[in-house]
């Protein structure tokens, strides 16, 4: 479950929205400058709220009234960035194992495995990030997220930086993710179709205001 | 090959032990300030800056003179360091050590603080997402894609200390054995009749450590764009 009521004043553009959602996948639509990545790294605890609370889970992360500010790395939770972001130091191996020993948590060997071939990443392991592909680097990404076993999922724009043909090659896994991973979901794009594939509710954004909210079929 | 006397072993030796211990002891401060001035924003950052390259635009000699009229025995600091906890460093190799640190500080500081600034930011920001807390990420990425620069930082450093003179001398002097190097040594040679040939053997160890420094500044310079790219 998820909660957003925030107010973000960002130079000239300022951000109002709220909207609670029990949905699977939750489809933040809007057009670019709509205010959908500022509002996701405010879910995120990357940038902070003027005025608000964000509730995931049932743990209030941010209560801008009582002064509440839990920093990122302890919302638990998942980002996928639109550029990977995978560390270039390490290997692919040492990428998806990060998470799990930064939170101190005991391997999981079942769980590991089931990502990995969820992904279909096993044969990358032993690689560099430099030598990846961009839709590699993606799937990579995914299961770095998933695998420090986060309560909530937040992909912002995950295929954004890919062309035509990658898309169609990541768009499966996203949606064997959906049905299989158990992790709730924060789905950013600017895509109708992509959100039609993978969305169970939509929140769509307008020059940081949300206009409407509800199933797939706001889209049209 | 050289022909090095006992004398001037105990000159060589003892410049590498300066050089190393004030590189050692200074890389941490190093980190930290490097890591303060390329990510922080605080009141006095320029003065701060400006204190640290301040020996690299001062006379050799009057930063060796402020330092001891500062840590000398009857200096402010000096005084306190020799009565409460018995370290001395006027006319040691420690002092040496002092000396040839605050010279090389401002070379050791600079590619580090440049690595620190060249890094993406936004993989710091990953690792958040991913549970690290800030001191864990300054481990696990800051420090191991800066690392390259901090390297060179330290050669450079190193550098600097080894070749360090005015300031080395002006403080501790030139005792042969204990605070004579091999730039006070070469420097003692050259006044000394019959003293040329020796002095030649010194000129040589200081080229080679000279230009292996360079060597090695380059290579970790070069490691580290290899790194940011991931391959």
């Amino acid at each position: 479950m998820l909660r957003v009521d925030v107010e973000k004043k960002l130079g000239e553009f300022s951000l109002s929205a709220s909207f609670t959602s029990e949905g699977r996948v939750i489809g933040l639509f809007g057009a670019s400058g709509a205010g959908k990545s500022s509002l996701v790294n405010m879910i995120a605890g990357l940038l902070r709220p003027d005025r608000g609370t964000i509730v995931i889970d049932g743990e209030t992360v941010d209560d801008t009234a009582a002064g509440l500010h839990v920093p990122t790395w302890r919302r638990r939770i998942g980002y996928v960035f639109q550029d990977a972001r995978l560390f270039p130091h390490l290997s692919v191996a040492q990428n998806l194992d990060y998470g799990r020993r930064m939170n101190g948590l005991a391997p999981d060997h079942a769980q590991h495995k089931r990502i990995i071939d969820l992904l279909d990443i096993g044969a990358l392991q032993d690689r560099r990030p430099g030598k990846l592909s961009g839709g590699e680097r993606q799937r990579v990404a995914l299961g770095r997220a998933l695998l420090s076993r986060p309560r909530l999922l937040l992909l912002d724009e995950p295929l954004g930086a890919l062309d035509e043909g990658r898309k169609l090659e990541i768009l499966p896994y996203l949606m064997r993710l959906r049905d299989e991973a158990n992790v709730p979901m924060v789905y950013v794009s600017h895509d109708v179709a992509e959100l039609r594939q993978l969305a169970t509710q939509i929140v769509m954004l307008k020059q940081g205001r949300v206009t409407s909210f509800g199933g797939v079929k706001v889209l049209t | 090959m050289l022909d090095i006397s006992p004398a001037e072993w105990t000159a060589i030796l003892l410049s590498l032990r300066v050089a190393v211990i004030a590189t050692l002891v200074a890389t941490p401060f190093g980190i930290a300030l490097a890591w303060l001035l390329a990510r922080r924003d605080f009141w006095g950052k320029s003065f701060l800056d400006a204190v640290v390259h301040l020996p690299l635009v001062l006379p050799p000699v009057v930063t060796g003179y402020l330092l001891l009229l500062t840590f000398g025995r009857k200096g402010l600091v000096g005084g306190f360091l020799a009565d409460y906890l018995g370290i001395v460093f006027s006319f040691r190799w420690t002092g040496a050590a002092l000396a040839c640190g605050v010279m090389a500080f401002p070379l050791l500081v600079r590619p580090m603080r440049l690595s620190i600034e060249a890094i993406d930011r936004r993989l710091e920001q990953a690792a958040e997402t991913l549970g690290a807390a800030p001191w864990k990420v300054f481990f696990t990425v800051t420090l191991p894609l800066a690392l390259p620069g901090v390297l060179a930082g330290m050669v450079l450093g190193f550098a600097k200390a080894i070749g360090e003179f005015g300031a080395t001398i002006t403080f501790v002097s030139n005792i042969p054995g204990e605070t004579q190097t091999i730039s006070s040594a070469i420097y003692s040679l050259i006044q000394t009749p019959d003293g040329d040939a020796a002095a030649g053997r010194l000129v040589v160890v200081s080229i080679v450590l000279a230009i292996g420094a360079l060597i090695a500044a380059e290579w970790f310079a070069r490691r580290a764009t290899a790194r940011l790219h991931g391959n």
